[in-house]
């Protein structure tokens, strides 16, 4: 190890001393300055994008580099995933203003809670060690059932934060019980020595086993059937920004890990776990969108309709192969920003503490705020998969990487159930042109404006002109594809 | 002298006594600890493992996994605390403002 190493973890050290610095201000006397919160933290997250990016030059020419005894490496796959985080956090943390500034609850350590969730998803991504990962993954967990409970004063905050907390520390021990079992299996954590370990072995019962408690581990985070029953109500309790954050960037880590652990270390038993995979997508896509549909809660609809993309999403793990890490990492981002935008529109309708929830406010909104209105349908046009929208690119490399796969059904039961989302999509969308009604009043500050115009501009740019994306997809996981492909 | 898998289901009962106590228990404070016997149960593995085979990884990693029980302990102590000066009760059931 040499302090050549050490660069190469700078992103990572930028946001921990950052949010370190967050949480010390306002004990030096800064907590009457709370409006300065937000820049300190956008300057923060500035700093650590173009650190990110420096990384990149650092290892340009290799195709990864491990460091810290394999512990921790920087390839394109997490720059991918790294960019992805610092956007959506710095985009969390413009969602965050209005409604901080309006409940006096203190702002430094709301943002330097946010900055170690993101430094915990940094680690996720750069994580090529089962340490390193869980240690991230704690990382982030403990700064979201914080900000899960931020609002202390609101019973709902609370008891969302609590449920998260109770159902987030036992599957986080489960995931932990089937690394202790992988590692008494293979001898390592290390994923390129378990891939090489499992390469010669036989499928026995303890490995398997570990390996599905892993997944259910992962697949509670990114909230999958049967792993789901926190999701609706923490994102109904939680305060509505780390709904946004929770719905996206907290989901956007879990895959990160998903893709890089099971495409690394496990290729080698893929028949034997990609049907308990598949029943597990299966189940999410049929639960989420089928449970969407009868809610009038818009925050709890959204809820159903992330568990229903976590079953999309899971598709490109199931596959296996090139299309379907390519379709996991554009889904992730097409998916993230879209996600974005549509909280930005219900945090523009509040009321109170909680508003924007349920569809009636969001009546005749094309009259009161044309331009929400428009980017509503298109983001909401996105999750549903129709062309010419991001959604559709995400879509349709997930569908037919389960179809090269094998998995015809389980790419019939998506197009399937996509066909249903439009149902509940479309009611919004009906309620804000076609009905009639004054709703809830709009407060449209000029950083959500921001959220929701840079997510449409993603959101469209991606859908017109895919060429660009793709290509950058393409580099991005050529790497972990590699692997795949000479298995 | 017991062997490896004594030990092993050892932690295998520990595992499964937690996940039922997490399962069955309504006092938060009871839940929480049944939290706590699950994350010991992993590091009794971990050892047990770290032993058979020869290697410091799974001793290093029990470290780790003491200081996150830690940390996971301070975050649910106080949202308890919270809940309790909210609601004046720490039983799991008593909170059903969100109806999931």
């Amino acid at each position: 190890m040499t302090w050549a190493d050490t660069l190469l973890l700078l992103p990572e050290l930028i946001a921990a001393t950052g949010a370190s610095i967050l949480l010390i201000v306002p004990v030096l006397g800064g907590r009457a300055r709370g409006h300065m919160a937000k820049w300190a933290m956008l300057a923060l997250m500035a700093v650590t994008a173009l650190a990110v990016i420096g990384s990149t030059y650092a290892v340009a020419g290799v195709q990864q580099t491990p460091t810290f005894r394999a512990m921790f490496a920087v390839d394109a796959f997490s720059v991918f995933f790294k960019l992805l985080f610092v956007v959506v956090i710095a985009l969390v943390t413009l969602l965050s203003e209005d409604f901080l500034s309006e409940e006096r609850y203190s702002t430094w350590e709301y943002y330097s809670l946010l900055a170690f969730a993101l430094c915990g998803m940094m680690f996720m991504a750069s994580g090529v060690s089962l340490i390193t990962i869980y240690i991230g993954l704690e990382l982030l967990a403990l700064s979201s059932y914080i900000l899960a409970g931020y609002y202390k004063n609101h019973e709902e905050s609370t008891e969302a934060a609590m449920k998260y907390f109770i159902l987030g520390t036992v599957s986080s021990a489960i995931l932990l019980y089937g690394i202790s079992l992988i590692y008494g299996v293979c001898g390592s954590m290390r994923l390129s020595t378990i891939a090489a370990a499992l390469s010669t072995m036989l499928s026995n019962d303890a490995l398997m086993f570990g390996i599905m408690l892993l997944a259910a581990g992962l697949c509670f985070k990114i909230a999958a059937v049967p792993f789901h029953v926190w999701t609706p109500d923490v994102y109904v309790g939680a305060p509505t920004p780390i709904s946004a954050f929770l719905s996206t960037g907290s989901k956007a880590a879990a895959f990160a890990v998903f893709a890089r652990v099971f495409y690394v270390a496990f290729p080698a038993f893929h028949l034997d776990w990609s049907n308990v995979l598949a029943a597990i997508a299966a189940l999410s896509m049929i639960v989420g969108n089928l449970a969407a549909i009868t809610q009038t809660n818009v925050k709890r609809m959204l809820a159903y309709s992330s568990i229903s993309h976590a079953g999309y999403s899971l598709l490109g793990i199931i596959a296996m192969n090139e299309m379907g890490l390519r379709g996991i990492l554009i889904y992730t981002m097409v998916y993230v920003f879209a996600n974005l935008g549509i909280w930005a529109t219900i945090l523009m309708l509040r009321r109170h503490a909680y508003a924007g929830e349920s569809v009636e406010d969001f009546r005749g909104l094309h009259k009161r705020a044309p331009f929400a209105a428009f980017s509503m349908v298109v983001f909401l046009l996105s999750l549903g998969g129709i062309p010419p929208t991001a959604g559709f690119i995400g879509k349709y490399f997930l569908f037919a990487a389960a179809v090269q796969a094998g998995f015809g059904w389980l790419a019939i039961v998506a197009v399937v159930m996509s066909a249903v989302s439009m149902f509940y999509y479309l009611r919004l969308v009906v309620a804000m042109y076609l009905e009639e009604g004054s709703g809830a009043e709009t407060i449209y500050s000029p950083s959500l404006r921001f959220v929701t115009a840079l997510s449409l501009t993603v959101t469209l740019v991606v859908g017109f002109i895919p060429e660009l994306p793709i290509r950058q997809v393409i580099e991005s996981s050529s790497h972990l594809v590699g692997r795949v492909v000479q298995r | 002298m017991p062997s490896t898998s004594d030990f092993l289901m050892l932690s295998a009962t520990l595992f499964t006594v937690g996940l039922i106590g997490v399962i069955l228990r309504r006092n938060m404070i009871t839940v929480l600890m049944c939290i706590e016997l699950m994350l010991n149960a992993v590091n009794i593995n971990l050892v047990t493992f770290s032993h058979m085979l020869g290697s410091l990884e799974g001793q290093i990693f029990t470290i780790f996994v003491i200081t996150v029980a830690a940390g996971e302990a301070a975050v649910g102590l106080a949202i308890i605390i919270q809940l309790y000066r909210l609601k004046s009760s720490i039983n799991v059931d008593d909170a059903r403002n969100l109806n999931g």
